[in-house]
This record gives structure tokens, sequence and C-alpha cells, in this order.
């Protein structure tokens, strides 16, 4: 819990340090570039990659959405790779190698990851079975009398 | 009693989702912490200005063969200001070169933490874009990592330096590093 609150604050100091010091040190050197990329298809597939990447320290937003230093230079990383003309698996692998399946929004399917990706039809197949078993069952019975519709005249 | 069977289900399903929420709502553990996939792999290497004097360069290539701390920090991560007397103290002990990085930082900034706090690193590389730190999969600084005689990983400490961490985590894997390895 200290580990959390200790991270926690640490995120919390670059943000703020970021809102305080961040014009000039941007103004300084420039340390990433963003913006528009001038090749539309490499923009799209910017937008499409930063989208399907996690944030580290803001842990449920894309880099796309974080203002967090990390995803600006995850995101500038991302824009490198594409200018140098990598694919889209290449930047996948780069991301996964160095932060881990985490750090991607569409895991993989493997052996850690089946049950996630395999449970909605492993439920859909039980709930499958049971209606299928009541309605057997159901069918087999004899039909009950007509119901009653009132006091018979 | 075996005919009665499924009534045992619900049962054994809330048995189930006791223990999951027993693991998943944990309070104790921490959601921040993401082990590593670059332990045990190569330590990416690095050549960057020093942070104390931008014509000279700082690199982790003149160690390879020898064992080393890397630690990341910055001047705008308070928990690293922490640290720095533990690393003072660390270095005090000449077991293994602290190589530093500087994250993302104002070089003026840096330069007055070091001479205000104390300089305990072999050398700083200054990371203006933070490549290097995205190389090394640091994602919240102070990171300290230990790299072996070959070159990788061994390690990777994600919270200020404190002593205990150095001597319950750090110097049993240096011990065993030079044990180990050519």
């Amino acid at each position: 819990m200290r580990a959390v609150r200790r991270l926690v604050a640490v995120v919390g100091g670059a943000a703020l340090a970021g809102l305080m010091f961040g014009a000039p040190i941007v103004g300084a050197a420039a340390p990433y570039v963003d913006g528009e990329l001038a090749n539309p298809a490499l923009q799209a597939r910017y937008e499409h990659i930063t989208h399907r990447l996690r944030c580290l320290v803001c842990q449920n937003e894309t880099i796309a959405d974080s203002d967090a230093e990390l995803a600006a230079e995850l995101r500038s990383e991302v824009r490198q790779m594409l200018l140098a003309g990598r694919t889209n698996p290449q930047i996948y692998r780069f991301m996964k190698d160095r932060y881990g399946e985490f750090v991607l929004y569409d895991p993989p399917v493997d052996a850690k990851t089946v049950f996630i990706w395999g449970a909605p039809f492993a439920f859909l197949l039980i709930g499958g079975i049971v209606v299928y078993r009541i309605v057997r069952v159901r069918s087999k019975m004899p039909l009950d009398e007509e119901p009653e519709t009132g006091p018979t005249p | 009693m075996w005919k009665y069977w499924k009534y045992l289900l619900p049962v054994g399903a809330f048995a189930g989702l006791l223990v999951l929420f027993a693991v998943g709502l944990n309070p104790k553990r921490d959601l921040h912490y993401l082990p590593s996939p670059l332990i045990g792999k190569p330590a990416p290497e690095f050549t960057l200005t020093d942070v104390l004097d931008p014509s000279r360069t700082v690199s982790n290539r003149p160690l390879a063969g020898h064992v080393y701390v890397f630690n990341v920090w910055a001047t705008w991560c308070e928990a690293c200001r922490e640290e720095q007397h533990t690393l003072l103290e660390i270095a005090q002990q000449h077991v293994v070169p602290i190589l530093g990085l500087d994250w993302n930082d104002d070089r003026a900034r840096a330069q007055e933490w070091l001479r205000e706090l104390g300089d305990p690193y072999s050398g700083v590389g200054f990371d203006q874009n933070g490549h290097v730190a995205i190389n090394w999969g640091v994602y919240g600084a102070p990171e300290t990592y230990l790299v072996d005689r070959k070159g990788r990983i061994v390690f990777k400490h994600i919270a200020p330096m404190t002593m205990q961490v150095w001597n319950t985590q750090f110097l049993p894997r240096i011990a065993a590093a030079r044990r180990g390895g050519a």
C-alpha cells in the first residue's frame, strides 16, 4: 500500500512538475514532437496504434488519451517508428518486449489469456446446455389441462 | 445423497467467487507493480551526453563484462530526492559502479540537484526525450536495475532505494553474479 501511494505521489509529482515547468522545458529544446503526421495513411495508423497501447502510469487510459509525460514519450516513439517504416506488429512487439503484455489493449490469445477469450463462449455453451435440457424435459411432460378461464357460466 | 450433488454446485461456485475476490480485491495487492519482461534479457546499450558536461558522453558500453547498477531519476521526482542519501551511502561501499539516467529533465536543474545533494554516480546520461528510458521499460522514477557481467538485466527495483532493499535484494544478487558468469 505504501508503495502504491509512493508511486501515485511520483506520478502526481511528475504531472505537477509537467504543469509547472512544462512550458520552459519544451521551449528549451522540444524533447518530443506531437501533432499530425504529414502522411494521412501514417496518421491513421498512428491513431489506430496509440488507441491500442496502455499508458503505464495511468493504467486505465490509452497512450492516445493520456496526458502523462510517459504517454507523450511513447506516442513520440510510435511516430518515429512509423516514420522509420516499421510495421504495426513490429511496433506492438517493441512495446511488448519492454513493458510486457500489459501494454496491449488487445492481448493475444495464448495459454495465459485463453480463459479471458474463451469464457464468453464457454458460458454461452453452458447456458445452451441448460436451456436444451429444460426444454427437453418439459416437452416430455403431459400437457396441462386447459387453464381455467374464470367462472363457468 | 449423491442424487442431490447438483445442489452443491451453487455452493462450489460461491466458494470459487470467494477465492477470486480474496485475490482480486486484496487491498495489499500492488496494482502498480508490473513485472518487467526485460529480466534476464540483455540490457539495452545507450550513449548519451553527460548531464554535467554536454561535450562528454556517458555510455554503458565500457561496463560490458562488469556488474553494475543502473538508476533512473529526475529532479521532478520527489521519491528520487528521498533515495539520494541511500545511493551516496551505497557508492561509498565501492561495490559496483552506479550508472545514472536523468530522465526527461532539465539539465541546469539536474546539475544543481547533483551539486546540492551529492553525486553517487560513475556517470549520468541525459535522456531528454525518454528514448533510452523507454528502451529499458521505465515507467516511473525512481527505478534501479542490476546488470550482470554478461550484460543481462538481473533485477529491477521500482521504488526509492533503501539500505534494506540494497542489503537483501541487491548484494546477494551481486555476489551471485560475480560467482557465476564468465
